[in-house]
């Protein structure tokens, strides 16, 4: 069915169709319309879900967590304050091995206050063993929504999934929004350690160097069979509903000599930037990055890159800048862009290009121009 | 009343201390529930006496969590046993810290929502887990390692706060009477929604007795009036029999507190404050109970 949605609603829609059996999650702007939608479906019996409207989001993610052992599907959703209130619970659902799906409607981080787009928030989370994946259409929050789910929950994975959307950028904006009928696309769930009242066991008891080493490998074992899984999932989807999903986007790469790397709506915006550029004369293309963890490897011999950040560790640098330039040795020209909301155009992303300078940094309208 | 089962969920050979009130609690409430039981346990002494992976001591499922978390962790643990139709007791086994401090809002929250399942606090008035800190429930006077020279605060009224929330049951107990205990757990468990029950759990290396004495000292702080056994069902009191008894004829307070190294040169200020807190909790329990408040 044909609609127009906010990312917000896209998503709840998606959550809808997955059915958890258990959605526990605290408002906070901009993620706030996926709570209340979701609090409607339920109320109106659309959503057969017990929704516990917990009173923060460490609680949040406990209940989650305390649902996810024992079986059943769960989810929540939260944005940049909310997340890194529930950081604790984060790392322990990863650790738990439960494959609840989040949407992470990203903000920035106070103070000051400021509700707008921004990637470090789930960027901060990177290392605790969830997948991460980030959208750039109101159409692919919904997709990959109803994606995390089978590739959450399969046997081969069994981590936590958390579905990236700009604040305000997406969650807030109204696009086309074509629904499917998932059919048996998400399998039912089965987790192998949930509880069995039959069959007494501990869980999280005291754990010693060797197991607690063993049981860490274990989750990037799951992390490295996610790769396939992903693939496989993407594929199926684009086999049963006609959209193509990968782990980079690439926009016109092939003969590229140049190439801008965004990711979320930025990454969207660097297509029409390279549209203007190649009218100009200039071989350019752009990758949009869709999943941060597990990182994908991405072969860029022989291109000039010019990498965008809406994020910054600090004493460090851009994060995907410095990731690639370790993974892939590259020496890319980092930009630090679009931070707190800042507005960024193709215009701009097209001068980011042009005044590419390999090697070192810039803080779009901070410390100096191209 | 009801034969207490001889069938042990705490399995021997725990790595609790010797005379350990957190662990004979534990027995009770167990042997209470039945098997049709989830534990959920934040980070106290109880996560460490199960023992080390993949050993454990448990024989039910117990599902240990962060410290804050135990009462949200049970919330969702709740609701996804109702999604699926099945049907088990969840209930927290939480320290005092855990429950008084840290976790005080997952708790709140838990109980405002009404979720169905019982919370028990097993209180040694201390962090006994990281080597004896003070908790918000330690008493006045006491020496925890961060109040070396005795706390200056009196002890949180927690039963005060849980009964804010209004919850169907909650209750008092202490691991020295254990059959007042069982049948707590047990009518608890028979009661829908949000349940809690309370339980000071003597702690010989925190409290500074000797580990025989752990059930003296139990008896000790309810003769003298410290700690009163009682109910609260569906907001009707019942002060229970050792504490009306207590009532009538305490012991001195002192009995209760020499033999314990924590309050060893208390002073007569904290030793007033502890008094007038201890007589403060029987008045308005039995003006409660008498319907006269
Ligand atoms: C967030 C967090 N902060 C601190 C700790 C360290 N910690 C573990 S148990 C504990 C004290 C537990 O005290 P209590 O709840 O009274 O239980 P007891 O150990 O006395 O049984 C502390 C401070 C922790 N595990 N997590
Ligand atoms: S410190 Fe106290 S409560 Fe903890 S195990 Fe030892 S005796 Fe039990
Ligand atoms: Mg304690």
């Amino acid at each position: 069915m044909l609609t127009v949605a906010t990312g917000n609603k896209a998503v709840a829609a998606a959550v809808k169709q997955a059915c958890p059996s258990v959605v526990a999650a605290y408002p906070i702007t901009p993620q706030t319309e996926i709570v209340e939608q979701i609090a409607e479906y339920v109320t109106s019996g659309e959503l057969k879900s017990q929704y516990i409207p917990v009173e923060s989001e460490h609680s949040a993610m406990a209940a989650c967590i305390g649902a996810g052992v024992t079986g059943v599907r769960t989810f929540t959703a939260t944005s940049s304050h909310g997340l890194h209130y529930m950081h604790e619970m984060v790392n322990w659902a990863a650790g738990a091995r439960l494959p609840i799906v989040m949407a992470n409607v990203n903000r920035a981080l106070g103070p000051g206050w400021n509700i707008w787009a921004e990637h470090t928030d789930a960027f901060q989370e990177r290392d605790t063993g969830w997948l991460q994946v980030y959208v750039a259409s109101v159409q692919e929050a919904y997709d990959a929504t109803l994606m995390a789910f089978r590739i959450a929950e399969h046997e081969s994975v069994l981590l936590p999934v958390m579905v990236n959307l700009d604040g305000f950028l997406l969650s807030h904006s109204m696009q086309p929004l074509q629904s499917v009928d998932i059919g048996d696309f998400i399998p039912p769930i089965h987790l192998p350690h949930a509880i069995d009242i039959s069959d007494p066991t501990s869980y999280g008891t005291l754990t010693g160097p060797n197991d607690y080493f063993r049981l860490r490998w274990d989750i990037e074992r799951s992390m490295r069979d996610s790769v396939p899984v992903i693939r496989e999932t993407q594929e199926e989807f684009a086999r049963r509903f006609g959209r193509k999903y990968d782990f980079v986007e690439e926009y016109r790469c092939d003969d590229a000599e140049v190439v801008v790397i965004a990711m979320g709506t930025l990454g969207k915006e660097a297509e029409v930037a390279v549209d203007l550029l190649r009218r100009e004369g200039l071989k350019a293309g752009s990758m949009r990055i869709r999943w941060l963890r597990p990182f994908p490897r991405i072969d860029l011999s022989g291109k000039e890159v010019v990498v965008i950040d809406r994020d910054y560790s600090f004493g460090f640098g851009g994060v995907i800048a410095r990731s690639l330039a370790a993974t892939e040795g590259v020496t890319p020209f980092s930009v630090i862009a679009g931070l707190g909301g800042q507005e960024v155009t193709y215009d701009d992303i097209a001068g980011f290009v042009r005044g590419r300078r390999p090697g070192e940094e810039l803080w779009f309208g901070v410390n100096g121009h191209v | 009343m009801t034969e207490i089962p001889r069938e042990e969920y705490i399995l021997k050979c725990t790595s609790a201390c010797a005379g350990c009130s957190d662990s004979l609690t534990l027995r009770y409430v167990l042997k209470a529930a039945g098997p049709e039981t989830v534990l959920v346990v934040p980070a106290c002494c109880t996560s460490v006496i199960q023992g080390i992976y993949p050993h454990t001591a448990m024989n039910i499922p117990v599902y240990n969590v962060a410290f804050a978390a135990a009462a949200a962790c049970a919330s969702g643990m709740s609701a996804a046993f109702q999604a699926a139709g099945k049907k088990a007791n969840v209930i927290v086994y939480a320290g005092d810290g855990g429950t008084v401090d840290i976790g005080i809002q997952a708790l709140s929250g838990a109980f405002e929502r009404g979720t169905d399942f019982l919370y028990i606090c097993y209180d040694n008035e201390a962090y006994g887990n990281t080597g004896m800190q003070r908790s918000g429930a330690t008493p006045v006077g006491a020496r925890t390692t961060t109040t070396p020279s005795g706390k200056i605060q009196v002890k949180k009224d927690l039963d005060g706060i849980v009964a804010a929330h209004n919850p169907p049951y909650m209750a008092t107990a202490c691991a020295a009477y254990p059959k007042d205990l069982f049948s707590k757990v047990q009518k608890a468990l028979s009661i829908r929604g949000p349940k809690f029950i309370h339980v000071l759990a003597p702690c010989p290396p925190g409290w500074r007795f000797s580990s025989e004495k752990s059930v003296e000292m139990g008896k000790l702080a309810v003769r003298s009036g410290m700690w009163i056994l009682y109910e609260r069902e569906f907001g009707k009191v019942t002060i229970n029999g050792p504490s009306k008894a207590a009532m009538i004829k305490p012991i001195p307070l002192e009995e209760y507190l020499e033999p314990q190294g924590r309050f060893k040169g208390i002073s007569s200020e904290a030793v007033a404050m502890l008094r007038s807190q201890a007589e403060r909790n029987a008045m308005r329990l039995k003006k409660e109970e008498e319907g006269i408040c």
